[in-house]
């Protein structure tokens, strides 16, 4: 009976669906997708109202005159207080290179080093940081403050950057990218040649896993972009953007709105360039229990 | 296995290049370690910072939970007494258990169960358009502050969109304070999680639906499957079951990770303390109290209920499409 029923169009089996589905779903979709959208949408027309609109109440879902009159208070009124907005951007920047170029050099090797080298003891260290993914920050929030103490790093740029590269999103992401793309086979091969594993590393794996390190790199960078300076740094000059438009925001709306716009473009451009490897690395991304 | 047995396997060289020799397990694996040596080296960097600021971590949390701690004098062991002030003694931790307890329940299955169905939905788009719609629903994850437009939007003057609307249409007299009403505040909390949670799970699952075999598909038109809700159940979660897992633990951890968002739209700490959760007991005690022992003891409960979640969820998973 189900035989009957089954529709061939070419030499594919064409799947059952109903076009009341289609459509329920299609509407669920642009529902939802208004919902998400809505906010981002409203955050950029805020940041493009002039003061005049700004009191129009209920307010307005667009503007009538845009101006770049935020963004240029951003950069110039708050320029005159004692710490230059260009001061926070700066170490924004600092640290999220910093942060995303170690977390890429460790992460990759070992990544590599997990998959391909049969190290004793490479499984349960797999385990360790499969189970560290289960893990906040608040969680170890206390002991690192401890650790810090110690190694002297209070109110320095090493406590968001050195931390960083002991995460392990990104790590796990490769290792499974690469157990499940690149072959025992090969890598033996090439050892057989006579090839280092540093060698096979740089030369054979890295080029092959580039959507892995591409997401690697993509993933820390807008995790370190996005996170306030920590509570251990409280020198001014040391604090990055995100410490800043929380402080403007409570001086000017519409710099702040400005300023979030500019902080969230960064990390949402780099994406888009980036999606189809990013989507493509996710595909190995499973668990096994 | 008998003691002979037991003998002749363990004089079967596991690699042919150890034949001849009577390998024992402790002598084989240190043959491989002295083989793979590089293997340790190419790991260490990662694995200090790893052990420095993970494991230890953990490790010395649960041990000083059982302590009274200020930093100034070595740890005193106290034993259970830590936990047993929190449960009997501490009103406000019961407060921040509840309210924790309810932003994770009410979050993470909600961010877990949007990010799977909105990547199902748009499986059989165009590639260019579900490559649009991936970022209209991923994007709010990795904007940064762009969730203070939430404050701006409930505002709790007449300048508030929501208000002025509301204002406007005469439902009410006078603007309602949003983020510092006690009846909105968590419901408004739990919507602006929802909205930035989505995050990797969304991308990890958009990657699992695009990787289930066709021929799967297409095998179980044949066998009988009659629309795509069954098609899901029967085919989809089963098939993608590993990443739905992967989705699931990062899901757990967004989920009990709560906090900033509460203090930067709600002030620290909120009215009545309504959306005052462990992470905000917790720093109170590190921070203000300097009682390091109390608030490891916060941690660990903390710790123990994720690890609850984890394990709750991988048994659920399990059973998903049977």
């Amino acid at each position: 009976m189900a035989m009957k029923k089954l529709r061939v169009r070419g030499h594919r089996v064409v799947l059952n669906r109903s076009k009341k589905g289609d459509f329920g779903i299609t509407l669920l979709l642009i529902i939802l997708g208004a919902v998400m959208f809505l906010p981002m949408w409203y955050l950029i027309i805020e940041s493009l109202k002039p003061l005049g609109e700004r009191n129009i109440t209920p307010p307005l879902l667009y503007v009538m005159k845009p101006t770049a009159q935020n963004f240029i208070d951003l950069f110039s009124n708050i320029n005159s207080t004692w710490v230059p907005i260009s001061r926070y951007l700066f170490n924004t920047i600092i640290i999220s290179v910093a942060a995303t170029f170690g977390c890429l050099v460790f992460g990759s090797l070992t990544a590599y080093a997990l998959s391909k080298i049969k190290f004793p003891g490479r499984v349960a260290m797999f385990k360790m940081i499969q189970w560290s993914l289960m893990i906040s920050s608040t969680i170890t929030g206390i002991t690192n403050f401890f650790i810090f103490i110690w190694l002297g790093w209070l109110n320095t740029y090493w406590i968001s950057i050195v931390p960083v590269w002991a995460s392990t999103l990104g790590l796990y992401l490769m290792k499974q990218f690469i157990d499940a793309n690149i072959s025992d086979e090969m890598i033996e091969a090439a050892r057989i040649d006579g090839a280092g594993e540093l060698k096979i590393y740089w030369q054979i794996v890295m080029p092959l896993v580039k959507p892995a390190w591409l997401t690697l790199l993509v993933t820390t960078f807008q995790q370190v972009w996005n996170a306030g300076a920590s509570t251990y740094v409280w020198s001014e000059q040391l604090k990055t953007f995100n410490n800043a438009i929380a402080t403007i925001s409570g001086v000017s709306a519409g710099a702040a709105s400005a300023g979030s716009v500019v902080m969230m473009s960064v990390p949402i451009l780099i994406f888009v360039i980036n999606q189809s490897k990013i989507v493509e690395t996710m595909a190995s991304s499973g668990m096994k229990d | 296995m008998t003691k002979t047995e037991k003998d002749v396997k363990r004089q079967q060289p596991k690699n042919q290049k150890y034949a001849g020799k009577a390998m024992t397990k402790g002598r084989y694996i240190r043959s491989q370690m002295k083989k793979n040596w590089v293997g340790y080296v190419m790991v260490s960097p990662f694995l200090i910072m790893f052990i420095a600021f993970t494991v230890v971590p953990v490790v010395l949390s649960i041990l000083l939970s059982f302590t009274s701690f200020n930093m100034l004098q070595f740890p005193e062991w106290k034993g259970l007494d830590n936990y047993v002030q929190l449960f009997l003694a501490d009103d406000l931790f019961i407060t921040a258990f509840s309210n924790t307890m309810l932003f994770a329940i009410t979050t993470g299955p909600a961010s877990f169960i949007l990010a799977f169905i909105v990547a199902w939905f748009i499986n059989e788009l165009s590639p260019r358009m579900r490559a649009f719609v991936t970022l209209i629903f991923y994007a709010p994850s990795i904007a940064g502050t762009a969730y203070l437009v939430w404050g701006i939007f409930f505002k709790g003057d007449i300048y508030g969109y929501v208000n002025g609307w509301l204002l406007k249409m005469g439902m009410i007299s006078e603007p309602i304070v949003f983020f510092k009403d006690v009846d909105y505040i968590v419901p408004l909390c739990v919507v602006v999680a929802i909205w930035t949670s989505l995050g990797t799970t969304f991308l990890s699952n958009i990657a699992g639906l695009q990787g289930v075999d066709r021929s799967l598909y297409e095998a179980g038109a044949i066998d009988g499957i009659k629309n795509r809700w069954q098609e899901a159940w029967y085919i989809t979660l089963p098939s993608m079951r590993s990443i739905l897992l992967f989705g699931a633990v990062l899901a757990i951890t967004g989920a009990f990770g709560f906090g900033a968002i509460v203090d930067n739209l709600c002030g620290n700490p909120s009215t009545d303390y309504v959306a005052w959760t462990l992470q905000h007991h917790l720093v109170e005690y590190m921070g203000t109290r300097f009682e390091y022992g109390y608030a490891s003891a916060i941690a660990v409960i903390l710790f123990a209920i994720m690890m609850g979640a984890n394990a709750l969820v991988q048994k659920f998973l399990s059973k998903v499409g049977e």
